[in-house]
Parts: structure tokens; C-alpha cells; sequence
């Protein structure tokens, strides 16, 4: 081993040279197709399902444009934002998350609104705990979910009970709509408050109790660019989120329009 | 170490390995870096005295002592069937052990809630007949954590008893030990360190535990809230207290990791 020492530290130095060049190839290799650009959007979990379908109808009509939807809690979203992640499009369940980033991180594009929304109880396919209305969530013998405070459809079910003056005895709190929805779909809550078009997106699997408008909630989702968007491909997807087209599909989901 | 190795200790190892090797050792420092950079020093105190990182530590605390301790108790005896006996449908049991962690936590937490839910198949007649629900309880947060966790101990101590010499439980068979004597006496002293860090494995990955948690049991404070999803529900609202408890999180179980390894490994 002494020996070759001082060729075998040769050699050495060209396998580094071979393992790094072979991990450069395969980290280059993801990301060197030229014909397609990715345009990134974060949106709010309740617009997921919408922001697909819209997603793959906007990648038919541009050719050469991936659309990848990153979706969440809108403060976590915008929390990547402004940590730098390099999302193009934002849509928001809450004026404040989209408020935290225009004011931390600029937005090239100006701020829409695209969709309206309200909240609704959501109980398992048949209401097995007969719930029937706001006054049941302060029931300690009901498994009572909510989304966190911190989260718009938290916060907008806590402002829909604060209104019907019923303090809720809440049994778990979910970081977002969808988990929510799971655990009330699969009957192990009993109520929960989500939004109107998750229950047409849930399609069946859960039932709704409509709550009266006057402790009902206005609930608003903006939309804007916030990248550099030098190829337009950004404000092209706003666009068509505000065309007939994705009005269409936005109001198949559920939403309202303004 | 006695045993021959390819280069010696005081050697400078290969130049290859050794550059792989520091951009690894970069690749996992650097996001503990970052945690610090951020982290709110002259805080740091005022935001963990806070009930809600009080509470979250005690539910975190208990429920992943209570995971080791029953993967102890069913993991090691699962461990001790893959690796001394032969029987039919012995690599499903297998790939059964190692589904937990492959799979997204979060796919292992919805399984339970099907399965031991209150409307589960196993879940629903328990509640019919006791009224006992799991989810939204600390033994939910329990019965999540182990499923994950279990996995690690039952591979570390596979491992171990596939290693050791079986000459040294025949000589005590042979000397007229009994099955439990030489179980207590010979096997499990000669698997103890795999055992150990099979246990601390488990104990961290329990400790760590965030998707089946939050899918299965819920997320309320005090209740079923563990320091993971209070992390997690800090950094939709208060970014320097998920912080201040991320470096909790990391401070107790690097030091578990680190006193277990010196005190078991044997690693001076």
C-alpha cells in the first residue's frame, strides 16, 4: 500500500473527479430540458382540487408549460414565500397571508380576487350524532373537529361560532381543511365546520348542515404573481383563473364568484 | 477494535471517501445550522416556558417511553421469530415489519383510523363494548408512535441475535442451563447492544413521530398535541416559538443518541 502511495492519491483525485462530475450529470440531468418551463403555484388546501383541473386545462392551452400546485395551510405558504421558495403564482384562503407576502417578499402582479366561499357544518353520511346546527359543537359528548386558529378555515369557524355566541368543545384542532374532512368522512368526528366547496369536492361522502347567513362568513380568496415573471407564463395563469374558463371550473367546485 | 482493517485509524482513509464523506457530513449539519442562525437566543426562555411547549413535552415524553417500552415488549419477541425460527409466510412477516417505515406516516395514521377508529373494523366493536375511543386520546398518540417506531427495534435486534455465536448458548445449554436461563444469562447480554440501539432508535423516531400522530389522534394541546405538531401549528402562527422548540427537540435527542451510544455502544 506504501508503495503506490503517491499514484493511488492520483487516482484519488480522478475519482472525485469522476463521482462528482457523474453527481452533477444526474442533479443537471432533472432540469435541462429546454422546451418546457415548470411554473410553480402554491394554493390554499380548499382550492386544490380546483387548481388541478384548472392546472391541466391551462397546460392544454399553452403547450410547453408544467404547472405543478403546491398546496397547504396559506400561512405556511406564505411562510415558504417569503423563505424564498421560488413559487410563481400565490392564491390565498385569507387577505392576510397574502398581505404577510406582498409586504415581506414584492408581488409583480396586482391582487385579485377570483373566488368567494362560506363555511358550512360537515358531518359524517347520515349524521350519525344528529347534529343540527352551531349550538351542538359546544355538546362535550360529540366529537367536535375545527381547523387550527391559525388557518383561515379555523379562524373563519371560530368567527362563525363567536357569532352564535357557542363556545365549541373541540376534540381536535387540524392543520387544514383536507385532514379534517378526512377524519369527519371516516365518522370519527361527529361535526366540523369546512368550507361550502369541500363539501361538493367531498362529492357525497360527507353531509352538510347550512349555517344561516347572519353567522355565516365572507370568505375571499386573492390570487397574484409573485415571481419576476419574465415570461409572462405567470400572469398568462392569473388570467386564465379570471377567464370564463376557470370561472367555469371554479364554480363546478363549489366556489362562488365575485 | 482488534479487528484488521483495510486502512489504519491514524491513515488518512482514501481521498474519495473522504470528500463524499464531508459534503454528507454537510448535508446533514447544515440544516441544524440554520435552525440555530435563526433561533431568537434572548427569547429562547420566555418561549419554552410557555404552557403549550410544557404540555407538548410531557405528552411527547410519555407517549414515546410508552412506545419503547411496548415495542420491548411484542417488537423484540417478533425479532426473536424472523431470526431463530423458520415458518411459512416468514418474509410477509418481514416486509410486514419494514412497511412502517417506508411508508408516509401519514398513509400508516389514516390505515389505523380505519382499522381502530371508532367506526374501524377493530376500532368500531371495541367502542360498541367499551366505549373505549382511541383517537383524540394520549393512547391514540401511544398506539401511533408505536406503529412507526416499533419497526426499528425489531431490525436492530434481528440483526444482533443473526450475529452472535451460537456456540455460546449451546455451551450453556450443554452446562445444563434451561431455555430461560440461557435467554436471560447468555442471549440477551450478547444482543444488548443491538437491543439498546434498537431502543434508543425506536424511542427517537416515536419522539420524532408527526403524521400518523396528527392523522390518527388528533391534534388538541395537552390532550394529544406532541412537541412535533406543536412545531408544526407554531409555524403557521409563531415562527420563533417552532423555532425555540425545534431546538428542544433537537437537544434532546441528539443527547439521547450521543449518552446512549457512549453508555451501550461501547464507543470511547
Amino acid at each position: 500500500m506504501h508503495r503506490a502511495r503517491p499514484t493511488a492519491t492520483a487516482t484519488g483525485v480522478a475519482r472525485v473527479a469522476v463521482v462528482l462530475a457523474l453527481c452533477a450529470a444526474i442533479v443537471a440531468g432533472c432540469s435541462t430540458n429546454k422546451e418546457t418551463s415548470t411554473l410553480l403555484v402554491s394554493v390554499a388546501a380548499s382550492l386544490e382540487p380546483a387548481f388541478q383541473e384548472i392546472a391541466s386545462d391551462f397546460e392544454t392551452q399553452v403547450p410547453g408549460v408544467v404547472v405543478d400546485i403546491n398546496s397547504g395551510g396559506s400561512n405556511s405558504l406564505a411562510a415558504q414565500i417569503i423563505e424564498g421558495a421560488p413559487v410563481d403564482v400565490f392564491a390565498s384562503a385569507n387577505s392576510e397571508a397574502m398581505e404577510d407576502v406582498l409586504y415581506w417578499h414584492a408581488a409583480t402582479g396586482p391582487v385579485q380576487t377570483f373566488a368567494l366561499n362560506s363555511v358550512v357544518i360537515a358531518v359524517p353520511p347520515g349524521n350519525p350524532a344528529s347534529v343540527s346546527g352551531l349550538e351542538d359543537f359546544g355538546n362535550e359528548n360529540l366529537f367536535i373537529g375545527l381547523c387550527l386558529p391559525a388557518v383561515p378555515c379555523g379562524s373563519y369557524a371560530r368567527e362563525s361560532l363567536a357569532s352564535a355566541g357557542v363556545v365549541a368543545s373541540v376534540d381536535t384542532e387540524e392543520p387544514n381543511v383536507r385532514s379534517l374532512t378526512l377524519k369527519i368522512e371516516s365518522g370519527e368526528i361527529d361535526a366540523g365546520i369546512v368550507y361550502t366547496s369541500d363539501v361538493v369536492a367531498a362529492a357525497g361522502s360527507v353531509d352538510s348542515i347550512l349555517i344561516p347567513d347572519e353567522h355565516n362568513v365572507d370568505v375571499r380568496y386573492p390570487i397574484a404573481v409573485v415571481s419576476a415573471d419574465e415570461s409572462g407564463v405567470a400572469a398568462a395563469f392569473v388570467a386564465f383563473v379570471m377567464s370564463d374558463d376557470g370561472r367555469e371550473i371554479l364554480a363546478s367546485f363549489g366556489f362562488e364568484l365575485p | 477494535m482488534n479487528r484488521r482493517q483495510r486502512w489504519n485509524r491514524t491513515e488518512r482513509p482514501p481521498i474519495v471517501i473522504m470528500a463524499l464523506g464531508v459534503v454528507g457530513v454537510m448535508f446533514l449539519a447544515l440544516p441544524i445550522i440554520g435552525l440555530l442562525i435563526r433561533t431568537p437566543w434572548s427569547d429562547l426562555g420566555s418561549l419554552l416556558a410557555d404552557d403549550v411547549v410544557l404540555d407538548a413535552l410531557q405528552i411527547s415524553l410519555v407517549a414515546s417511553v410508552a412506545a419503547t417500552l411496548i415495542s420491548f415488549c411484542i417488537g423484540v419477541p417478533i425479532a426473536f421469530l424472523l431470526a431463530r425460527t423458520d415458518f411459512r409466510g416468514k418474509s410477509l412477516v418481514r416486509a410486514l415489519v419494514l412497511l412502517p417505515i417506508v411508508l408516509p406516516p401519514v398513509v400508516g395514521g389514516a390505515a389505523l383510523l380505519f382499522a381502530l377508529g371508532r367506526r374501524g373494523v377493530v376500532g368500531g366493536p371495541l367502542y360498541d363494548a367499551t366505549g373505549i375511543v382511541l383517537p383524540f386520546s394520549i393512547w391514540g398518540v401511544i398506539v401511533a408512535v408505536t406503529f412507526v417506531a416499533m419497526p426499528f427495534v425489531v431490525i436492530t435486534v434481528e440483526a444482533g441475535l443473526r450475529s452472535i455465536d451460537g456456540r455460546y448458548e449451546g455451551a450453556a445449554e450443554s452446562l445444563g442451563a434451561g431455555r430461560w436461563t440461557v435467554l436471560r444469562r447468555v442471549t440477551i447480554p450478547l444482543i444488548m447492544p443491538s437491543l439498546a440501539s434498537g431502543l434508543a432508535l425506536t424511542w427517537a423516531r416515536a419522539f420524532g413521530e408527526f403524521g400518523a400522530t396528527l392523522t390518527f389522534a388528533g391534534n388538541v394541546q395537552g390532550r394529544t398535541q406532541t412537541m412535533p405538531l406543536a412545531v408544526f401549528v407554531a409555524l403557521e402562527s409563531n415562527r420563533n416559538a417552532a423555532i425555540a422548540m425545534s431546538l428542544v427537540m433537537v437537544a434532546v435527542s441528539l443527547a439521547v443518541l450521543v449518552l446512549l451510544r457512549d453508555r451501550w455502544w461501547g464507543v470511547s
